[in-house]
């Protein structure tokens, strides 16, 4: 029998790396055994902490106006927000996920079926719109300010966070108002699903800046294994780390 | 203008568990094969990337891309069929290993009232239990005879695991030892053994320790990184095609593998395949690939279209129950329960696609079922397989889905909430067919698979009573909150429920009622195999790999055979022998 604490995957170059760049915290508890000696914290990150800032030079638009940028950034800190418990959708930087995303393959639905003819479809038989997403959420941030200027006489930015939400509320259940080409519950549930998806994905997508996405749900990302943590019988906490980790 | 290449032994449509299974066994015996995937090639070095809960599980990197090909889907007969524009209620894989390597690895054997369910139902309940609706057959073969390609299978799988005390009967030890018990498992077993039931480690491919197979192929440990299904193994230490009967495959020298190889037709002519059509995805060239014996071992809904497309076979016909080629397609029902406990927090986001553990007390006919109103049933498990924060966000169901609410919600039920979820058996229904659709076209301009399938009384009996079982565990694990899962009125193609679509392509003992014999043959064509969970006459309340790579090696065995006797290997009807 193969003594089962110990690693028995392929370890190459940069594998090694990565366990060595790994700074694990444990919360109240002492993970020994090869967990443990396997790895050690990471002396690099102390030294980072007094240089400077960064600039992130990946926080810019490929696919947004200015406005529609302000627009989503209001829109997902609403779905997502900022409260005690740590950043919103703005400080995670969803609304860059959502401009870098629209911009490619996906906001082009390259991997969906498009071929006509579409016709009304059950609710079981899924979207059947030829429209492409990056359409979609134009149309729907345009209406946006379109059902505020009506209700409001003022656009979606300058909204109270309380008036934000009715708006948002409106377009969840898509009753009141319509958009041309797409229904604004379509809309939303991109909105939605995205703001999601930008505040937990590897930071490598431009959201969950500075992995604070998984630090609030105690998700440690993209970590070697767990061979001797899994037994553990308390809530093993792990510093997060994402794929960057990866490249040395 | 096609291409005609040389003639070789054999051509399987599809590199996956099952195309790999007979590449490695005909080629050893020093048949040649050509594998045609596709999609592309790929091995355990393309997944250094893969911790990627956005790209893998969210953005489908390892499924079907449908913008080529998909099916189109309808609830009922009388509907308009649509397209599935893109993939949502179950995932097919694309590319060299197939969903052999992003599934979880859960390897199970089908129970012997599985593959006798008709008989043993009809002698049990009476003939009209279910009524005559539901198409329930048996399979032409029972699980004694199956018993040792089971075997076979998880021997070069490697499988971890250990005794179930109400599941089929074994021969032999699993090769390798069971996975860790978690304290999420071992809290599972202690309720359940508290209720009187009989809880197990799930059977797994995601291995306890090293491992070589038979055919000399290494399988490593398993780290428990929490990213497995979906996602490809960079440890190699999930079980897949890729790292076993492929290379072992390949080492003969008598197996040619030819990624991005899609093919659109099967060629016969007098009653016999002669070859398959196929397109080099990449560059638009058509190739026509002569063989002996050809193999169709692709996902269950391209076996079948490509026999509808090919016209081989009668298709069924909902009508008149007649026609086998499309009946009895059937899907898993995903009951279950989640649990959220307020004052624990688990390690749920640590894991691996198979660690879990099980009780069979509900499955199969382990259960009386005379004041039911539904037969079979489902495997009941709790699994570990490591939770990510973009697709899981268990919430009461009272909770809104956005705003500060489900934030503090989402955050703080992340790690403390639990679920037991139910591998549903899936009864065949006349209503629920494939066929081939008269008005869309895939990329190659070839009709898509036309899907018609909903929920029966059946389902929904059978789906609330296990979610209520389920309940009930979670209730004894200590949970201060337990919702069951609810069926939706019809079967909805949008949500994930599970990729185990059944169907199709059926076995049996009877060719008036089944598409293949127990070896996989098709009935109206000799040299022509049909491989895969497109056989399964129903589904069962298991996940199907076990049973797929049971048929696989059988199936091998058959053309191994069919090669030097060049006829029917199994005679038809009702004093069945096995030739």
């Amino acid at each position: 029998m193969v003594d089962s604490n110990k690693p028995q995957g392929p370890e190459d170059h940069s594998r090694r790396k990565f366990i060595r760049n790994s700074g694990i915290a444990v919360g109240g508890i002492v993970v020994g055994g090869a967990l443990g000696s396997l790895i050690p914290t990471k002396q690099k990150d102390k030294d980072q902490s007094n240089a400077e800032k960064p600039i992130n030079y990946n926080d810019a638009l490929m696919f947004f106006t200015m406005e529609q940028f302000q627009t989503t950034e209001a829109a997902t800190e609403r779905i997502f927000p900022e409260d005690e418990l740590g950043p919103g959708a703005k400080g995670l930087g969803v609304a860059y996920y959502i401009d870098h995303q629209l911009a490619g393959p996906w906001g082009m639905n390259a991997k969906d079926y498009m071929e006509g003819p579409a016709y009304n479809a059950e609710a079981t038989q899924g979207t059947q719109t030829l429209m492409r997403r990056a359409d979609v959420f134009a149309i729907g941030l345009k209406g946006l300010d379109d059902y505020s200027n009506k209700k409001y006489e003022n656009k979606f930015t300058e909204l109270t966070a309380e008036e934000q939400d009715d708006v948002l509320q409106v377009f969840d259940v898509a009753k009141e108002f319509k958009l041309s080409g797409a229904t604004t519950k379509q809309f939303f549930e991109l909105l939605r699903s995205m703001t999601i998806e930008g505040a937990y994905s590897d930071p490598l997508y431009g959201g969950n800046k500075n992995m604070a996405g998984w630090k609030m749900r105690d998700f440690p990302g993209s970590q070697m294994g767990y061979t001797e943590a899994i037994m553990n019988k308390e809530f093993v906490k792990i510093e997060p780390q994402s794929l960057r980790e990866h490249m040395g | 203008m096609a291409k005609k290449l040389d003639k070789v032994d054999a051509v399987t449509v599809g590199v996956g568990w099952t195309g790999g299974i007979i590449a490695a066994e005909l080629a050893k015996e020093g048949l040649n094969v050509v594998g045609l995937e596709r999609g592309g090639d790929r091995s355990t070095e393309d997944f250094q990337m893969i911790h990627d809960e956005y790209r893998y599980a969210v953005r489908y990197g390892l499924m079907q891309d449908t913008s080529k090909e998909t099916i189109t889907f309808r609830n009922k007969p009388d509907e308009r069929a649509l397209p599935m524009r893109r993939l949502g209620s179950f995932l097919p894989g694309e590319g060299v290993g197939g969903a052999g390597d992003h599934w979880n690895g859960h390897t199970w054997r089908f129970l012997p009232y599985d593959l006798e369910i008709k008989s043993q139902t009809d002698k049990k309940y009476g003939k009209d239990k279910l009524g005559e609706d539901y198409t329930i057959q048996d399979w032409g073969i029972t699980y004694d005879e199956l018993e040792p390609y089971f075997y076979k299978f998880e021997q070069t799988a490697g499988i971890s695991g250990e005794e179930n005390p109400m599941g089929a009967p074994r021969k032999h030890d699993y090769p390798t030892g069971p996975m860790k018990s978690s304290p999420i498992l071992y809290r599972f077993k202690k309720a359940t053994k508290n209720m009187k039931l009989h809880p197990f480690q799930l059977p797994s491919a995601n291995l306890s320790e090293q491992y070589e197979n038979p055919d000399g192929e290494t399988i490593n440990a398993c780290q428990y990184c929490g990213f497995c299904e979906r996602f490809g193994c960079e440890y190699g230490a999930k079980s897949s095609p890729n790292i076993t009967v492929i290379p072992t495959a390949k080492k003969t020298g008598n197996f040619e593998l030819r990624a991005d190889s899609n093919v659109v037709e099967v060629l016969h002519e007098g009653g016999r395949a002669t070859g398959v059509r196929y397109v080099d995805v990449k560059t638009g060239e058509e190739f026509v690939q002569p063989a002996d014996v050809v193999i169709l071992t692709s996902y269950v809904l391209n076996n079948t279209r490509l026999l509808l497309q090919s016209k081989l076979g009668k298709p069924y016909d909902p009508k008149t129950k007649e026609g086998v080629i499309g009946k009895n397609y059937c899907y898993q029902i995903t009951a279950g329960a989640t649990g959220f406990f307020e004052d624990e927090k688990f390690n749920s986001f640590m894991g691996a696609g198979s660690l879990g553990a099980t009780v069979d007390d509900y499955n199969g006919d382990n259960f009386d079922h005379k004041d039911l109103d539904f037969i079979h049933g489902g495997s009941l498990s709790i699994t570990q397989t490591g939770q990510r924060p973009i697709e899981n966000n268990p919430v009461p169901k009272d909770t809104p889905k956005w705003g500060k609410d489900f934030k503090e919600k989402s955050l703080h039920y992340f790690n403390r909430s639990l679920s037991v979820g139910a591998q549903g058996a899936s009864m065949p229904h006349r209503n629920n067919y494939l066929s081939l659709d008269e008005n869309y076209k895939d990329a190659y301009g070839n009709p898509l698979l036309k899907l018609t399938y909903d929920f029966t009384d059946q389902d929904r009996n059978l789906h609330k009573y296990l979610s209520e079982q389920a309940a009930d565990i979670l209730k004894e694990m200590g949970a201060d909150k337990v919702e069951a899962k609810e069926i939706s009125e019809h079967y909805d193609i949008v949500p994930y429920q599970s990729t185990h679509n059944t169907g199709g392509v059926i076995m049996g003992d009877d060719p008036e009622t089944s598409a293949v014999n127990n070896y996989s043959q098709m009935w109206d064509v000799d040299n022509l195999f049909v491989i895969g969970a497109s056989a399964f006459a129903h589904n069962g309340g298991y996940n199907p790999t076990g049973t797929v790579g049971a048929l696989a090696y059988r199936a091998a065995e058959g053309i191994i055979k069919f090669m030097d006797e060049d006829k029917q290997l199994v005679k038809a009807n009702k004093d069945r022998q096995l030739v």
